[in-house]
């Protein structure tokens, strides 16, 4: 039986100081699957296999996934209920181990039925939340995502207390993928690791997306850590997860591999335990099995030699900035209810935690970000949120409203900043 | 002046909404935005609990040519059709340009079409050709 690979695998490799990279990754069929899954395996480096789930099995159109299955159509993932736990488990014989452990990936709301399959076919690691995967994608209401939630991890509390150590990663360091200031990511990232730790999870993982600066991420990073250090039981094995930059991607190879590898250097200097990487398809298509493996290796060989030359003053400014308002939020909602379900669910209706621009009913949507003439992400209004600012940090000061075109230029920030021409340099 | 904007059953992204409900007001427009993921129900009940001067439907994943087909057809049963200006936008068929077929299909239903580079910019010149009219009426 498993004894929880996935949780061995990266307390070993945080030991020897190596970054993990782990691809996105799920196909349609039993045997593509396993193929894509050896491949990986084999690439060289220290890695973690991903099944990523279909769109049909995401929103729970169970039927859908057969039937495409069955007509031979296009699947976007891995229809992992649809094929069913013992042909799951049939798949992943002898290549899933203590050497290569292996994760789902998946969106949905509402998992229990997935989470129930893929614990039958053995699989000790998968991601999400009762926020991060409700709030973002779904219509699901937060109430009802957070019961679902709850119910989930006890069952990976349930196995992990049968032998099979379970882990879960929260998504919340990737809210809508782009335009989320890092005080509000670390906060949800630290909610929904204390509503999985209340629920039983013993092992976690607390994501942060790459944003729009390097070294405003490298201070989230910090803050990230040192707030889990405060916050979750002392009992709880936990690391942090980057994702590298989850926006609209740049469309040149040389773009997209440098914003690859600024990733890998922020999981580096971070001190994260994984890296999930994107690849240089990813503005135009999901990406082939060997564009995932060249970007596994780029993140790595960049990991083992990245720069920690950054700017540590500013670092050090902008941590004290970020931890401020994330622990403000943090406590703003914890004291709304002793239940932490409760609590987030409240802070959510009330506005104290709000997500600029998502459109999800339970959310608020009064708080508006921008990116500021540094490249930092920012509050340009905090909405119903608590803040100690004596101002949102909008050019001139003011809250102020974000308007079509000024939205548009910020989803593009990176895709802007990274496809164009490297600059002639002085000598030049 | 009152605009429905909505995605389609299966599109989960959001940009484009949040987008379009920017761009809207600021051209004058009160926005209901249904959000993603819309069920073909919300919509229905969005046209008729709101009486929008217009439904806007805005989608990236693909499938706009097959699922918008369910929604006009939705409308049109229900008697819904010829009371609203329908107009739909975005990446619409996974193959990226739709065929000359697919643009008479939805030619059709909707009383605007507008994909690719220039897309925006024919909404809005369609926007504001419209409205025009219309205001001076009010």
């Amino acid at each position: 039986m498993n004894p929880g690979y996935f949780t061995q695998f990266v307390k070993e490799r945080q030991a020897e100081g190596r970054l993990i990279v782990q691809p996105r990754m799920g196909f349609g069929g039993l045997e593509e699957m396993r193929a894509g899954l050896e491949r990986v395996k084999q690439c060289g480096v220290p890695v973690i296999g991903t099944i990523t789930i279909d769109s049909f099995t995401r929103v729970n159109r169970y039927e859908d996934a057969a039937y495409a299955l069955r007509d031979g159509h296009h699947l976007n993932g891995f229809p992992l209920i649809t094929h069913g736990a013992q042909a799951t488990a049939a798949m992943l014989e002898g290549l899933q181990g203590p050497g290569f452990p292996v994760q789902v990936r998946h969106g949905t709301a509402l998992p229990q039925a997935l989470f129930r399959a893929l614990l039958d076919s053995g699989i000790d690691a998968t991601e999400g939340g009762p926020v991060s995967y409700c709030l973002p994608y779904s219509r699901v209401p937060l109430r009802q995502a957070i019961a679902a939630w709850a119910e989930c991890c006890e069952m990976l509390a349930e196995r992990s207390g049968r032998g099979m150590v379970c882990h879960l990663e929260s998504f919340a360091g990737c809210m809508l993928g782009q335009l989320c200031p890092p005080s509000l990511l670390v906060a949800l990232g630290i909610l929904e690791g204390l509503f999985f730790a209340a629920h039983g999870v013993c092992s976690l993982s607390l994501s942060f997306a790459q944003g729009t600066s390097l070294v405003q991420d490298i201070a989230a990073l910090r803050v990230l850590r040192r707030l889990a250090e405060e916050f979750l039981p002392s009992d709880i094995d936990w690391h942090i997860v980057v994702y590298c930059f989850m926006g609209l991607f740049p469309r040149t190879l040389e773009g997209a591999q440098a914003l690859l590898r600024e990733s890998a250097r922020l999981a580096k200097i971070g001190g994260a335990g994984r890296l999930i990487v994107k690849t240089p398809a990813e503005a135009h298509r999901i990406p082939t099995v060997e564009e995932n493996l060249d970007s596994l290796r780029l993140a790595y060989d960049v990991s083992e030699n990245a720069s920690y030359l950054f700017d540590q003053t500013e670092a050090n400014t902008l941590f004290a900035e970020i931890y401020d308002h994330a622990r403000l939020l943090t406590e703003a909602t914890l004291e709304l209810h002793t239940g932490i379900g409760e609590a987030i669910h409240q802070a959510f209706i009330t506005g104290r935690l709000d997500v600029p621009y998502c459109l999800h009913r339970d959310n608020a949507n009064r708080s508006r970000s921008i990116i500021d003439p540094r490249g930092y992400l920012q509050w340009a209004s905090f909405g119903g949120m608590p803040h100690r600012a004596t101002r949102a940090s909008g050019p001139g000061g003011a809250q102020h409203a974000v308007g079509s075109a000024a939205l548009l230029e910020m989803l593009s920030f990176n895709q802007r900043k990274y496809d164009a021409p490297p600059r002639p340099t002085a000598c030049e | 002046m009152k605009v429905v904007l909505s995605s389609i059953p299966s599109d989960s992204h959001t940009w484009n909404l949040v987008y379009m409900q920017l761009l809207l007001e600021e051209m004058g427009y009160e926005v209901v935005n249904l959000g993603s993921c819309t069920p073909v129900e919300d919509i229905i009940s969005g046209v008729r609990d709101h009486q929008p001067d217009a439904l806007v439907i805005s989608t990236v994943n693909g499938h706009g040519v097959a699922e918008s087909a369910k929604i006009a057809g939705q409308l049109h049963s229900l008697g819904l059709a010829d009371d609203v200006p329908k107009l739909i936008g975005g990446n619409l068929a996974t193959t990226g340009s739709l065929t000359p077929e697919q643009v008479s299909c939805l030619r059709a239903s909707f009383d605007g079409v507008f994909t690719g580079e220039r897309a925006v910019d024919d909404f809005i010149a369609f926007m504001n050709r419209s409205s025009r009219p219309h205001q001076a009426a009010n």
